[in-house]
């Protein structure tokens, strides 16, 4: 095969929508795409793989349900060693990072991550990436690489939609130790707080609000506006807020008609937890914060003086 | 007991960007450097680890040039014990699997019970360097890990692995590992004045990496994002800007 293989992502019998997405950047780059299911009972989750797009699957049977890194990463090995795909696309996730980067360095591939383009020049792979806080962007090449594992930016590709005909086949390998191993599951944002996925209107605050004793005054101004306060990480791992109100990618992906965001200045992960909301409005001190090219609507200014003049507007 | 600690001297972008003549990076001369920040947190977590058994090292490994040991320094203030270097021309600009492959023997040679590094770097934001790590080093690892229970005599640990959406999966590691630390995991201490001046007098080792092997990527060139397409600007004083915020906000809650 000398096409694109993509790693299938499932988490609890549910195959992630990062997998479909996968798809769609492979078949921009001219497939053949061949996409690998890892899993205890990989059949069970084919269907939902099989979209339009996928030329074929392969069903990698394993003793282990759920991920762990030393199983993915022997089977992957044999995947790339046997079936030759010259492109190994894998999510942005945590998942990967987890034997992603490892493959690679064992294997000699080619390798980049939380790439969020990407096309053929002269048949040679270039790619595009972030660097310095995803203010700049860079064209990566990798040159006497015949096989490149890259790691796909969630939400930068639309999900591939439609039912597939792909062929369907197994492919066996044999795993040895699995010295990571996953024991159990626990939600630790699960609480009773409020549910940030489910209201309509999020004033959302970040780093850029300085301290904790301003978290209080935008939770007034949150109160009055009629909105919920929801943050941005930085604010969770200083232990102001809970988790439950934390939206990003580790934390909660949020669709609200409005998301008011103060001081946030828009790391990737963010920004792909807010990309569906209906409008976004940004206020930060930074022009050059990444937030702006999602926002609908954007002002640089400071921060207390607009929320006290917002005071007096509700 | 000793644990090593990977950790990355990082550059932050200013007001003002300009690149080298290649266009293959920022010019250095407009990046504000200092310790990668999720590095503080898994070197505060290294400290913990050995405040809680009462014995051990902490030892703190970089790839970087002079400029790096400021990162190292930092380390040395809050509380690690040794720190190493590890550096040649080859490594500027380097890739994360090219800098994993410098790091291998400076942590090999001290046989730790646990390696330790961050999730990912802030200029690079590649989330590699660790992986890649214990690969070469032939060790279980555990990526973007946000709780640490560690057993010495039993030579294992249990830790949080932090997924997507705020779901953690309960992983069980074998040690000798390698752990991905994110932010949060704990509270970083300052380093007291003393403690900083101290550090300052602290010796660091200074070695020359073996092989790197045939870099995985090039960096063909960088350059500033087209703007235009992002959002539309509101303009004025505060008194009006809040006044559209309060307009639109408004409208769209209609929709």
């Amino acid at each position: 095969m000398n096409g694109v293989l993509v790693v299938a992502e499932h988490l609890r019998g549910r195959v992630r929508d990062v997998t479909r997405e996968l798809v769609s950047a492979g078949r921009d780059l001219g497939g053949p795409v061949e996409v690998a299911v890892i899993a205890k009972d990989p059949s069970s989750l084919a269907d939902a793989v099989n979209v339009e797009g996928v030329d074929s699957i392969l069903n990698v049977a394993v003793e282990q349900e759920e991920f762990e890194n030393d199983v993915y990463q022997q089977a992957v090995e044999a995947l790339v060693r046997e079936r030759r795909p010259d492109v190994i696309l894998l999510g942005f996730t945590v998942n990967s990072m987890g034997y992603g980067p490892a493959l690679a360095a064992k294997l000699g591939l080619g390798f980049a991550s939380d790439v969020f383009s990407l096309r053929r020049e002269d048949g040679a792979l270039v790619v595009e990436r972030a660097f310095y806080g995803a203010k700049i962007n860079a064209e990566i090449e990798f040159p006497g690489k015949s096989q490149v594992l890259l790691l796909l930016r969630p939400t930068a590709w639309p999900p591939a939609e439609g039912q597939g005909s792909a062929s369907v086949s197994d492919f066996s390998v044999s795993i040895g130790e699995s010295r990571a191993r996953h024991v159990e599951f626990v939600e630790v944002a699960a609480s009773t707080d409020v549910d940030i996925t489910q209201v309509d209107f999020l004033l959302s605050v970040g780093r850029g609000i300085g301290d904790a004793d301003a978290i209080r005054q935008f939770e007034g101004l949150a109160a009055k506006m009629g909105a919920t306060l929801s943050v941005s990480r930085p604010i969770v791992d200083a232990g102001w807020m809970p988790a439950s109100r934390q939206v990003g990618q580790s934390g909660k992906t949020v669709k609200p008609k409005v998301y008011l965001a103060f001081g946030i200045s828009g790391a990737v992960q963010h920004l792909a937890g807010i990309k569906a909301s209906g409008t976004i409005i940004a206020v930060n001190t930074d022009p050059d914060a990444s937030i702006f090219t999602v926002a609908h609507y954007g002002a640089v200014v400071d921060l207390f003086d607009v929320a006290e003049e917002l005071e007096k507007l509700f | 007991m000793r644990i090593v600690v990977a950790v990355k001297q990082v550059g932050a972008l200013g007001d003002e960007v300009e690149f080298t003549d290649d266009e293959r990076d920022v010019a250095p001369e407009y990046l504000e450097f200092a310790l990668n920040e999720w590095d503080s947190y898994a070197t505060e977590e290294a400290l913990r680890i050995r405040e809680r058994l009462g014995e051990g090292e902490v030892v703190v490994v970089t790839a970087g040039d002079e400029e790096a040991e400021q990162a190292l320094r930092r380390c040395l203030a809050m509380g690690a014990d040794r720190a190493t270097r590890v550096w040649s021309d080859a490594l500027a600009g380097a890739d994360p699997i090219t800098v994993a492959r410098a790091l291998a023997a400076p942590v090999r040679v001290e046989e730790p019970d646990l390696v330790l590094a961050g999730v990912q770097s802030s200029d690079s934001i590649q989330s590699a360097t660790g992986t890649a790590l214990a690969e070469l080093l032939e060790l279980p690892r555990v990526a973007v890990v946000t709780k640490v229970d560690y057993d010495h005599a039993a030579r294992r640990a249990t830790v949080h692995r932090e997924l997507e959406g705020g779901l953690v999966d309960v992983v069980e590691v074998a040690t000798p590992a390698l752990l991905t630390i994110q932010t949060g995991i704990n509270e970083p201490r300052y380093a007291t004045l003393r403690a900083i001046k101290q550090a300052e007098q602290k010796e660091i080792q200074v070695v020359d990496p073996d092989d790197l092997g045939e870099p995985p990527d090039r960096v063909r060139r960088m350059f500033v994002p087209p703007r235009g397409e992002g959002a539309e600007m509101l303009d004025g004083s505060p008194a009006e800007i809040a006044q559209r915020i309060a307009e639109i906000v408004r409208e769209s809650l209609k929709a």
